[in-house]
């Protein structure tokens, strides 16, 4: 049923990615999307291969993807977070309209405030992001001379209980809280929304808690199914396309 | 120089509820009405269909039926003495933008405010004494009585579909529905809906406790229902997708279903979307407006649109902000306490418990936006003694759940780790096995809560942000500390298997997390021109032909939903225009 563990975390695709940007056009191959055969397009989004990455360079891309599988591992109730798609997810959240600033009011001048002030960064989500997985390793260099995508799983528990009881101040400025915050609002936001946006694949956040999905007509459901578990059937946007 | 248009005979600006029954109402009455929307169009038809309607990535976190802050926000702070900041994206609260406004995403929650609202200071002076209220709580009467509305607000019922029971039907208790409520002439137009486990749960525990609980009023549609106006409402799906959504059945009231398609089938009316204001004109003499100025936000051209009429129908902030970058009436001054036009901003606070029942199935996304059981014992129970707990206004307090939307819905137990495989474990656990129990509180007008013009920060028009200051003072605090004790003790009689407990917030007000978007005041209503921007019936004291409708009238917060109230002032200020305004065109109440 489940995806098994890497052994090896510290060595996988970034090693593989990186000595294939050697091969130039290899690494245009290996990025690019997998080309998809006609017909195919029926598929249900979210279950098909990874496509690569829009936003994240390839450091980027292995510090979330060691996060996204140390914060969601593969056990019985899901498989881990690369393979239901959080990388992808927050890969795209990042290079769309929200990472770059979309709905955010930019115009300075730029004061820290109070908390209850809500966010003053004159950062996009996506720069936020950016800087702050910087910040995250190169704090993981001086403390363990590794960055955060090769530390072991003690390690990574470690520096995320740090960054999220803002025990680790980043050394440039940047408040870990708000990285914190709005690193932990992608991952939950990649397990549980509706697979068209690359996360939740194969609906495995919404089947791991018994959310249903987008088909929702329970106006007998709510008689028929009184403090009874609604049989699974999970349907997502795709689905009803 | 800007276009000029010909003249109409009434402007309306905002087309959400209220600007949908004043363009609807105007119109029936003969008046050319011209309606000005800084939003799109939207029909449920196309945008609200299924499935891209239930998309929780968009609409909740995304926030994208909200106000887009990129282009215009306001800018926060907790005091006088801080410096405000802007709201750099949507929380706290979601101002609509778009035709049909927050009345598209809001839940349907329906009341009626009494008289314990509508005449405030008299009745806690009569029975508590003139001591009892605090002397930088700035609460006053608002000129207009249930009495008087009571009519209006069958008639906003009527319109948007609320199901419900009534608890006092013409001065007679009703069982099953809330025996505290003022009198009505008649009952909700649909019966209430179906219950859920949470629900029934809820009103077990709450009768043993010897509270009155009800299934509350609001406008999810129990059967399919025709309204007075002939718009047909579809029966609720309960789909869990309400609040932050529009609704695909059809079900809940909203004016784009109800009055907003009637006025525009009407020959009298034309719509102009993305169309913003920027100014209300005033005449040479002050005494009256001549029209507005906006902005076609398709090309930027700056358009003049001369009228006889104008309505200010807009989101509560943004109609406080146009009067105030209109310069009509005077700004209110917190230091001096003189001026009017941003005073007594106010807003809801609340508790909350979470109850873990482990085995028991509450399927929380088989819901409504209205589907809970109340409790009034706490707050228009006009019997109960605030005078033991110390404060003005109070809580009620409600169990159930709206929505199972699994990026914002995932009750934990408190010491749940974030992450890993024992945060999978009780997420999985939980998720179907928890309910909750809430309180909504009122929040008093006080002296330094207000909204001003920002001096530093502006929108994408280069007007000044307006700004708002904000917190939550003692009364609300004690208020809190009241219902949390309140949910606790009821809590623990249901024996759950675990429970968060609630607990009184003692933060600043935040702009961070949703919370509420009933924001009240800052255009308030009131009896003479140096306590209120408007008479009772909505009009501008200075200004006799330009007249503001929405939640900004109200001179504090109650602890129920604003939209029942919004709704009847609504109705009730288009009738005076229709009975009293278009006879003798000057002040309706003389100052």
């Amino acid at each position: 049923m489940q995806n098994e563990e890497k052994k090896d975390e510290g060595f996988g695709r970034r090693d593989f990615l990186k000595s294939a940007v050697a091969g130039g056009a290899v690494a245009a191959a290996a990025t690019a999307a997998v080309t998809v055969p006609q017909g195919a397009q029926a598929q249900p989004a979210g279950n098909g291969p990874a496509p690569g990455y829009a936003f994240l360079n390839l450091d980027e891309a292995a510090f979330v993807e060691a996060l996204v599988d140390h914060m969601v591992p593969a056990d019985q109730l899901s498989p881990k977070g690369t393979d239901m798609g959080l990388a992808i997810f927050i890969d795209r959240a990042l290079a769309g309209g929200w990472g770059k600033g979309d709905r955010l009011y930019m115009q300075g001048p730029w004061k820290p405030g109070v908390p209850s002030q809500g966010y003053q960064l004159p950062l996009t989500p996506a720069e936020l992001y950016r800087a702050g997985i910087a910040a995250t390793n190169a704090h993981c260099m001086k403390t363990y001379s590794k960055s955060f995508d090769r530390l072991d799983a003690t390690q990574r528990q470690e520096v995320l209980l740090g960054l999220s009881s803002a025990k680790i101040t980043f050394a440039d400025g940047l408040p870990v809280r708000v990285f914190w915050s709005t690193v932990y609002q992608t991952v939950i936001e990649g397990m549980f929304s509706d697979p068209i946006y690359g996360g939740n694949r194969d609906k495995a956040g919404w089947k791991m808690i018994g959310f249903p999905g987008v088909i929702a007509n329970h106006a007998q459901n709510i008689i028929k199914y009184r403090d009874k578990k609604l049989p699974p059937n999970f349907v997502g946007i795709a689905d009803m396309s | 120089m800007p276009k000029v248009m010909k003249e109409v005979d009434a402007v309306i600006i905002g087309l959400g509820w209220t600007g949908g029954i004043l363009a609807k109402e105007l119109a029936e009455a003969g008046l050319k009405v011209v309606a000005l929307e800084r939003g799109a169009m939207r029909t449920p038809a196309a945008d609200f269909s299924v499935p891209m309607i239930r998309d929780e990535l968009r609409f909740t976190s995304r926030n994208e039926m909200g106000q887009n802050v990129a282009r215009d926000t306001l800018t926060v702070r907790n005091n006088p003495s801080q410096e405000a900041l802007p709201m750099r994206r949507l929380g706290s609260f979601i101002p609509g933008e778009g035709a049909g406004g927050a009345g598209l995403h809001w839940n349907g929650q329906t009341w009626r405010w009494t008289d314990m609202e509508l005449r405030i200071r008299t009745m806690y002076e009569e029975r508590y004494g003139k001591k009892y209220i605090p002397a930088d709580m700035t609460i006053q009467d608002w000129g207009v009585t249930y009495d008087e509305l009571e009519p209006y607000y069958e008639r906003f019922e009527y319109t948007a579909g609320v199901s419900g029971k009534a608890g006092n039907l013409r001065g007679k208790i009703q069982p099953g529905g809330n025996p505290f409520e003022a009198p009505r002439q008649r009952d909700y137009p649909l019966p209430p809906l179906n219950q859920s486990l949470a629900c029934e749960m809820f009103t077990d525990a709450a009768k043993n406790a010897g509270y009155h609980p009800f299934p509350r009023p609001t406008a999810n549609a129990s059967r399919t229902y025709t309204n007075p106006d002939g718009a047909t409402l579809s029966a609720c799906q309960y789909c869990g997708f309400c609040e932050r959504f529009g609704c695909e059945a059809n079900a809940k009231g909203s004016p784009l279903t109800t009055v907003i398609p009637i006025a525009l089938r009407n020959p009298n009316v034309e719509l102009r979307t993305h169309s913003w204001v920027t100014r209300i004109n005033k005449a040479a003499d002050g005494k009256r407006v001549t029209g507005v100025t906006y902005i076609n936000t398709l090309n930027g051209e700056e358009i003049e649109q001369p009228a006889a009429i104008v309505v200010l129908c807009a989101f509560v902030l943004n109609n406080v902000h146009l009067m105030l970058t209109s310069a009509i009436g005077k700004p209110y001054d917190p230091v001096s306490q003189t001026g009017v036009v941003g005073k007594n901003y106010c807003y809801q606070t609340a508790a909350g418990a979470t109850l873990f029942f482990e085995g028991r199935n509450f399927n929380p996304f088989m819901s409504t936006g209205g589907l809970n059981v109340t409790v009034d014992d706490f707050y228009t129970n006009w019997a109960f003694d605030r005078a033991q707990y110390g404060y003005v206004g109070g809580s009620h307090i409600f169990g159930g759940m709206f929505h199972g939307r699994p990026i914002a819905y995932r009750p934990m137990p408190a010491d749940t780790p974030q992450w890993g495989s024992e945060w999978k474990a009780a997420s999985a656990k939980w998720y179907n096995s928890a309910m909750s129990i809430n309180a909504s509180g009122s929040v008093m007008a006080n002296r330094y809560n207000y909204l001003d013009l920002d001096p530093t920060y502006r929108n994408v028009f280069g007007q000044p942000l307006m700004r708002m200051t904000f917190d939550y003072k003692p009364n609300e605090h004690k208020v809190g500390q009241h219902a949390a004790q309140a949910i606790n003790d009821l809590a623990k009689t249901m024996n759950p298997t675990l429970m968060n407990p609630a607990t009184a917030r003692t933060d600043p007000w935040s702009v961070v997390p949703y919370q509420s978007t009933h924001n009240t005041g800052g255009t308030v209503m009131g009896t003479n021109p140096s306590n209120s921007v408007v008479n009772k019936y909505g009009q501008s004291w200075d200004c006799h032909n330009l007249f503001v409708t929405g939640a900004g009238l109200f001179s504090h917060n109650s602890a129920y939903n604003p939209t029942g109230p919004v709704g009847a002032l609504a109705y009730w200020t288009v009738d005076a225009i229709k009975k009293q305004y278009l006879k003798k065109q000057g002040p309706l109440v003389s100052a």
